[in-house]
C-alpha cells in the first residue's frame, strides 16, 4: 500500500461511518486538486482496498466488504 | 393462471392506452412457456413476482424496493443500480432485481441485428424486460441478479461492442438529437460531438468523482428535441450568427396556399387559410418580422432564434451559415421539486473537432465544481449558492449583455479593485463602523 492509500485508509479509521463522498478525501489532502486524489482512489479500488457504494443517483466510496450493506445484501 | 393475483393492475389495462402491465404479462407468459428453449439464467417467473411487488406497493401504499448498493462490474462505478425486493421470501424470484443502464448510440440509431442481440442478451441473462430508453437516453435493461453482471458485462463489451452508462455521481450518458442526419436545421454535428465526448470523458463517465450527478446534451437548434435548456447540467444548443435565409417566392407559395405551414404537421383539422401576418409575423417574440402584404422582411439583429418562423415556413425560410451553439449550464429536472432552466454562459461557440474550446470550458467547470460543489448539488444550485459571477470568473469568459435575463433585477453592482482601472481602497473597518452586520 503506497503512503497516500495508507492515509485513506487512517482517515476512514478515524471515522465513525464506512461510506463516503469523493469530497470527504479532499480534506485528506488539502495541497492536492481533486483530480489527483481521484487518481489515488481509483488506484484502490483497481486494488480491491476500497469499493464504490451507489444509490443510483449519489455515489460513495468505502473499505471493501465494511459496513451494513456488504453482509446485508449478502454481497460481501 | 398467474402465480399472483393482480386486480389492481388488471384495472391499468381497461385504459384505450398501451399499459407496462399488459406487456410484462406477456413476458411473464413467454418466459414460461419459452418458445425459443431459452436457458435461462435467472428464474423464469421473474415478470410474474414482478407484478405480485407492484400489487402488494399499490395495496399497501408504500414501496417495496430497496434500491442501492455495492453491485457493479469491476472497476466501474456507474451503470448498475441495484435493487432488492423488502419481501423476498414472498417473491424470491426479484430477491434481487439489479438494473443496468447501456449507453445507446449517438442519435439512437440501431440495426434490428443489434436490437435482436441486446433483447436475446436480456432474455438469457435478465428479466427480459427493458426500458427502452431511459430520461437520459440509455438503453435500461430491468432486472437481473448479481452473479450475471460480469458476464452481461463482457457480452456488451465482446460481442455487442457496447458499453454501460453513466449513474450515480458520475458523468451521465451523453445524449443528442438526430442532428444533420436527419435534420436540415441543425447547426452543429450532435452526433459527432456527442461520441466524441463520450469517449474523451470515459473516466468521467464510469469513476465517480463529482458532488452528484453530470449531464451533457446536444441539441442541434433552438427546437431542442433533447430539451438540452431544461435537462442537462451542460447544453450545447444549435444556433447561427448572420441572417435568416429568405427565399421570397416560397414566401409567396406559403400565403398563396401552396405549400402547407408548418410542413402539414397540422394538417388533420382545417385551420383556415393561412394567415402569415397572425400566424407568423404576430408570433415573433421580439417583433422582428414585418409583412406589407406582398415581402416579408425580418431586422436580423433582433431576432432571438426562437425558429417558430423557420419552423412555419421551412421551405422559405432557412438558419443562417455562420453555425455553431450556445452554451447553457446549470439546468436540472428532479422528479419531485427544484426544475431549473440552463442559464446561458456562451452565446456563440465554433462546434467544430477536436471540439477544444468547448472541452476547454467543460473541464474548467468541472474543476471549480469538483472543489467547491458541496455533497448532492448539481451544477445549478452550486452556481445559485456561489453566484454566476463565480462562473464566470473560473471559466474566464467576460461579462456580457446576454447574461443579463432582466434588467435592474437587482441594482448593485460589485467591481473587484482589479477591474477598475486605476483600483481603489476601501477602509472595510470604517464601512462597517457605519453599516453593521
Amino acid at each position: 500500500m503506497t503512503e497516500d492509500q495508507q492515509k485513506i485508509v487512517d482517515f476512514i479509521a478515524g471515522k465513525n461511518k464506512t461510506k463516503f463522498y469523493f469530497n470527504d478525501f479532499l480534506a485528506v489532502f488539502p495541497d492536492r486538486g481533486p483530480r489527483e486524489v481521484k487518481k489515488v482512489l481509483t488506484a484502490m479500488v483497481q486494488e480491491e482496498i476500497m469499493e464504490f457504494w451507489s444509490s443510483g443517483s449519489t455515489t460513495l466510496y468505502g473499505l471493501k466488504g465494511s459496513g451494513k450493506q456488504g453482509q446485508a445484501e449478502g454481497e460481501a | 393462471m398467474p402465480k399472483h393475483p393482480t386486480p389492481k393492475l388488471d384495472e391499468l389495462e381497461s385504459g384505450p392506452w398501451p399499459s407496462f402491465v399488459s406487456d410484462i404479462k406477456q413476458e411473464a407468459v413467454n418466459r414460461i412457456e419459452n418458445p425459443n428453449k431459452v436457458e435461462h439464467q435467472i428464474p423464469a417467473d421473474c415478470p410474474e413476482d414482478l407484478l405480485g411487488v407492484l400489487e402488494l406497493s399499490y395495496n399497501d401504499g408504500e414501496t417495496h424496493w430497496k434500491h442501492g448498493g455495492i453491485v457493479g462490474v469491476f472497476g466501474y462505478g456507474g451503470g448498475v443500480i441495484g435493487r432488492y425486493c423488502d419481501q423476498p421470501e414472498q417473491f424470491p424470484s426479484v430477491a434481487q432485481f439489479h438494473t443496468l443502464r447501456v449507453n445507446q448510440p449517438s442519435a439512437k440509431y440501431y440495426d434490428t441485428k443489434y436490437l435482436r442481440a441486446v433483447c436475446d442478451l436480456w432474455e438469457r441473462r435478465g428479466s427480459g424486460l427493458t426500458n427502452m430508453h431511459g430520461s437520459t437516453g440509455d438503453i435500461v435493461l430491468l432486472g437481473t441478479q448479481t452473479p450475471q453482471l460480469e458476464e452481461i458485462f463482457f457480452e456488451l463489451t465482446h460481442d455487442l461492442d457496447s458499453d454501460l452508462g453513466g449513474s450515480g455521481s458520475n458523468l451521465r450518458t451523453p445524449e443528442c438529437c438526430l442532428g444533420p442526419s436527419r435534420c436540415e436545421f441543425a447547426c452543429f454535428d450532435t452526433q459527432d460531438i456527442c461520441h466524441d465526448l463520450t469517449l474523451s470523458y470515459q473516466d468521467e463517465l464510469h469513476r465517480p468523482a463529482f458532488p452528484y450527478k453530470f449531464k451533457f446534451k446536444f441539441d442541434g437548434c433552438p427546437n431542442g428535441c433533447v430539451a438540452a435548456i431544461a435537462r442537462a447540467d451542460f447544453s450545447l444548443i444549435g444556433t447561427w450568427k448572420d441572417d435568416i435565409k429568405m427565399d421570397h417566392s416560397a414566401v409567396a407559395a406559403y400565403v398563396g396556399g401552396e405549400f402547407a405551414p408548418n410542413a402539414g404537421a397540422h394538417s388533420g383539422r382545417n385551420w383556415g387559410k393561412f394567415d402569415i401576418q397572425k400566424e407568423v409575423v404576430e408570433r415573433c417574440p421580439t417583433g422582428c418580422m414585418s409583412w406589407d402584404g406582398s415581402k416579408l422582411r425580418i431586422n436580423n439583429r433582433e431576432c432571438t432564434r426562437c425558429m417558430h418562423c423557420i419552423n412555419a415556413m421551412p421551405r422559405a425560410l432557412r438558419i443562417g451559415s455562420e453555425r455553431g451553439a450556445s452554451i447553457f449550464v446549470g439546468a436540472k429536472a428532479p422528479v419531485l421539486d427544484g426544475a431549473q432552466m440552463g442559464s446561458l454562459l456562451l452565446p456563440f461557440v465554433e462546434v467544430t473537432p477536436p471540439y477544444t474550446e468547448v472541452k476547454d470550458i467543460i473541464e474548467k467547470i468541472w474543476d471549480w465544481w469538483m472543489s467547491e460543489g458541496k455533497n448532492r448539488e448539481r451544477l445549478g444550485e452550486t452556481i445559485r449558492r456561489l453566484s454566476f459571477q463565480r462562473l464566470l470568473d473560473v471559466t474566464g469568459i467576460k461579462p456580457q449583455a446576454a447574461h443579463v435575463q432582466e434588467p435592474r433585477h437587482n441594482p448593485y453592482m460589485f467591481f473587484k479593485e482589479d477591474e477598475v482601472p486605476g483600483g481603489f481602497e476601501r477602509d472595510l473597518e470604517a464601512h462597517r463602523k457605519r453599516h453593521k452586520r
